[in-house]
């Protein structure tokens, strides 16, 4: 019987592989754009598993709501990223240090 | 009356306005003519202002002219105090003034600055009407840095030149110490009396006197005491009193006629005057009266001595008057104020006459000062030669002389003067005065016999140029040699001895020498008389001028085998007893020391370095450390954001 518990270790693993993405990718920064849309679906996998859970549909109807949201920002984050390609001929993540201290 | 009083301050001052301001347009003529005038009419109103109250017996005025500022109870005004004293003083200012002023057209002829130091001098006879015609201690606090700032300016009239340059800040830095005790002075007035006014102030003197203060807790002293002391610090440094004196002989950096006027005959004397005029105070402090004996005995005997080895013509003068001004310092530390001034009257005449012939020996030689150069000079410039005598004589106290009655009632007050004890004070005062007038005799015609006797020891080109000076520098010779000849005559037996100061001037009966002196006084002629019968001063001021005149006459070789001699004593005397390298090397140069350890120390090092730029260099060196943790990268921030996040939500479930 599949349970509570296998989704949220699902979400859970997702969730980890995302961050790991981020951490361990240095290169590029559209996978770290899809990381974080990972690390969303990990927490979408969370609200539908409570919202089963719970037998309340609100959860599921916050998915949708955050789909959306990642969808544009999804957009808008490509956006920018092009925008910083134009301006620095790469999207390296190593290279975008201009914040360095 | 007041309108004359208005006049005789503000036409100098107007005057100086105008040839300051206006010299350019003016022009040379113009600022002479206009300066003089100006002068001559406050001499004018001024012996009109001493005939109205000594002949025609009118009354002392006192009354403000004009409210400055009220501040809690205590008026700060512009007011006439215009009594016999004050007039007195007012007539010898401006006299002095007019004569100073004529000479230097001659003097001055060709300078530069013609138009600026008429300014300046008509400006100082403003400052000076404004001290002596004071009724509070404000204005006469005005008048005393007034004379102080304008002495300051002429001294080193000669900007140019480094000496000048230096001896002006001295002056300035000298009195500075003596006005710190003045303003002490006038504050312990005000504290004690809460009035600037003279008369408030005179009238509490008693309960002031009764009173004590503590300035170090635990030691009480008596309060008029200190207030008496304090302002005689004032009149220390402006009268240059030692040890506050070493300004003066440095001042001779100024323009010969300053010289005469400000360092011989008026501002000097201020401190002499003040004392005059704050004398209901200074009665009631015995204490303080011997410390001014004591400070005047000493400034009148070695002072004197000084004059001896000096070798500046214009510089044995100003110990001269260094000395003279002890003597006058003396016989207002007896209570002789009356001989005090009088004295200071004479004197003015008198010394701003050896002054001013000095200048006409210097304009003569072509700016030359040492008298070891000059010799011989009678018979190139007889005028000057005969001024100059009766100059020396006047000074020396040649019977029948301005000087001799002045100089011997002081004298004849200090052995009167009981009422000290016959304790050390006494005997430091007459001791001092008696020896002090063979000094005076020695040093005068030192001076008389190098310059105008001997041989000629100017060269040959210097020679055939020296000539006798122009009218406008012997005209003032002339005048100012007149009362010094003959003034004592007629003068002695009111101002000494008679009521002429009245109730300017107040002496408690117990230190009443004058009066005790009067009783034995029967005219001019008899003083004389008892001078040769029964006091040796005549007889010391002889021998002074005989051994003048036996060494450097008759046996010039004699006074540098008795200088290598008395190699020690010379060395002394020439080094002016070390008080110029006390004050430079020990005083400046530790000023200088302590200034420069607390700026390299205190300033550069412990505040600029340590706490300022410390503090600053201290964040800099942390916040560089911790700038290493930005390192700009996404992925750093958000693992930071994942570890912060983990954090708080394992501190949330934990706890």
């Amino acid at each position: 019987m599949i349970g509570l518990q296998h989704y949220l270790t699902i979400a859970a693993v997702l969730f980890a592989l995302s961050v790991a993405g981020i951490f361990i990718n240095r290169r590029n920064l559209i996978l770290l754009l899809m990381c974080i849309e990972l690390m969303l679906l990990a927490v979408n996998f969370n609200f539908i598993a409570f919202s089963r859970h719970l037998g309340d549909e609100t959860g599921q109807i916050f998915v949708f709501f955050i789909l959306t949201v990642a969808a544009a920002e999804a957009a808008i984050g490509l956006a920018i990223l092009i925008v910083i390609f134009r301006s620095r001929r790469t999207i390296n993540v190593r290279e975008l240090d201009s914040m360095k201290g | 009356m007041h309108g004359y009083h208005l006049t005789i301050v503000l036409a100098p001052l107007a005057a100086a306005i105008v040839a300051g301001l206006f010299g350019k347009k003016i022009g040379r003529a113009g600022a002479h003519w206009i300066t003089i005038f100006a002068v001559g009419l406050s001499f004018v109103l001024s012996a009109l202002v001493l005939k109205y109250l000594y002949w025609d017996g009118g009354h002392a005025e006192n009354y403000s002219v004009y409210t400055w500022a009220v501040v809690d109870g205590l008026r700060m005004e512009v007011g006439f105090l215009i009594d016999r004293l004050t007039a007195l003083m007012m007539v010898v200012v401006t006299f002095v003034s007019l004569m100073v002023h004529i000479y230097t057209v001659g003097y001055m002829h060709d300078d530069s600055g013609y138009q600026r130091f008429f300014s300046y001098i008509s400006l100082f006879t403003f400052s000076m009407l404004m001290l002596v015609m004071s009724n509070n201690f404000l204005q006469l606090f005005f008048g005393w840095e007034a004379v102080g700032l304008v002495s300051y300016l002429l001294i080193g009239f000669w900007f140019k030149r480094e000496s000048a340059i230096f001896a002006n800040l001295k002056a300035f830095l000298v009195n500075r110490v003596g006005d710190f005790g003045f303003i002490l002075g006038i504050a312990g007035i005000v504290m004690f009396a809460e009035s600037l006014d003279y008369a408030t102030v005179f009238a509490s003197g008693p309960a002031i006197a009764a009173q004590n203060i503590e300035v170090i807790s635990g030691v009480p002293w008596n309060a008029m005491t200190l207030i008496c002391i304090l302002l005689f610090i004032g009149a220390m440094g402006k009268s240059a009193q030692a040890p506050l004196h070493v300004w003066l002989p440095d001042s001779m950096e100024g323009p010969t006629p300053i010289s005469a006027l400000i360092h011989a005959a008026t501002m000097v004397t201020a401190g002499i005057f003040m004392v005059a005029r704050m004398s209901p105070l200074f009665e009631l402090s015995e204490t303080a009266l011997a410390v001014v004996v004591v400070i005047g005995a000493i400034t009148a005997f070695f002072m004197g001595l000084l004059g001896i080895v000096q070798n500046d013509i214009k510089r044995v003068i100003a110990y001269s008057t260094l000395s003279q001004l002890g003597y006058m310092t003396v016989a207002l530390g007896v209570s002789a104020y009356g001989a005090a001034i009088f004295h200071l009257m004479t004197h003015a005449f008198f010394k701003a006459l050896l002054f001013l012939a000095a200048g006409s020996v210097i304009i003569a030689l072509h700016h030359e000062q040492d008298i070891r150069k000059m010799g011989g000079l009678r018979k190139y410039m007889p005028i000057t030669y005969w001024t100059a005598l009766i100059g020396s004589l006047a000074l020396i106290g040649f019977p029948g002389s301005a000087g001799f009655f002045s100089k011997d009632a002081l004298i004849e007050a200090v052995r009167e003067s009981h009422w000290h004890g016959q304790g050390a004070v006494y005997w430091i005062a007459y001791l001092s005065v008696m020896l002090g007038v063979f000094v005076t005799a020695l040093y005068t015609f030192r001076l008389f016999f190098l310059v105008f006797h001997g041989k000629e020891r100017m060269d040959e080109k210097m020679r055939s140029h020296v000539h006798e000076s122009p009218w406008v520098v012997t005209g003032p010779l002339i005048l100012l040699a007149i009362p010094s000849a003959v003034i004592g005559w007629f003068t002695i037996a009111p101002v000494v001895f008679g009521n002429f100061f009245g109730t300017s001037i107040a002496v408690t009966e117990r230190h009443d020498v004058l009066a005790q002196l009067g009783r034995e006084f029967h005219g001019s002629w008899e003083f004389i008389l008892h001078a040769f019968q029964q006091s040796p001063v005549v007889y010391l001021a002889a021998a002074g001028a005989v051994t003048a005149w036996y060494f450097y006459l008759k046996r010039p070789d004699l006074p540098d085998v008795i200088s290598k001699k008395l190699s020690g004593l010379y060395t002394l005397l020439v080094h002016k007893y070390y008080f110029d390298d006390l004050y430079i090397n020990g005083f400046a140069a530790g000023g200088r020391a302590a200034g420069k350890f607390l700026w390299q120390k205190g300033d550069e090092l412990l505040i600029d370095g340590i706490i300022v730029n410390g503090t600053a260099n201290t964040i800099g060196r942390l916040a560089g450390i911790l700038r290493q943790l930005q390192t700009g990268y996404l992925y750093d921030y958000a693992f930071a954001m994942i570890i912060g996040l983990t954090l708080l939500l394992g501190w949330m479930l934990w706890f």
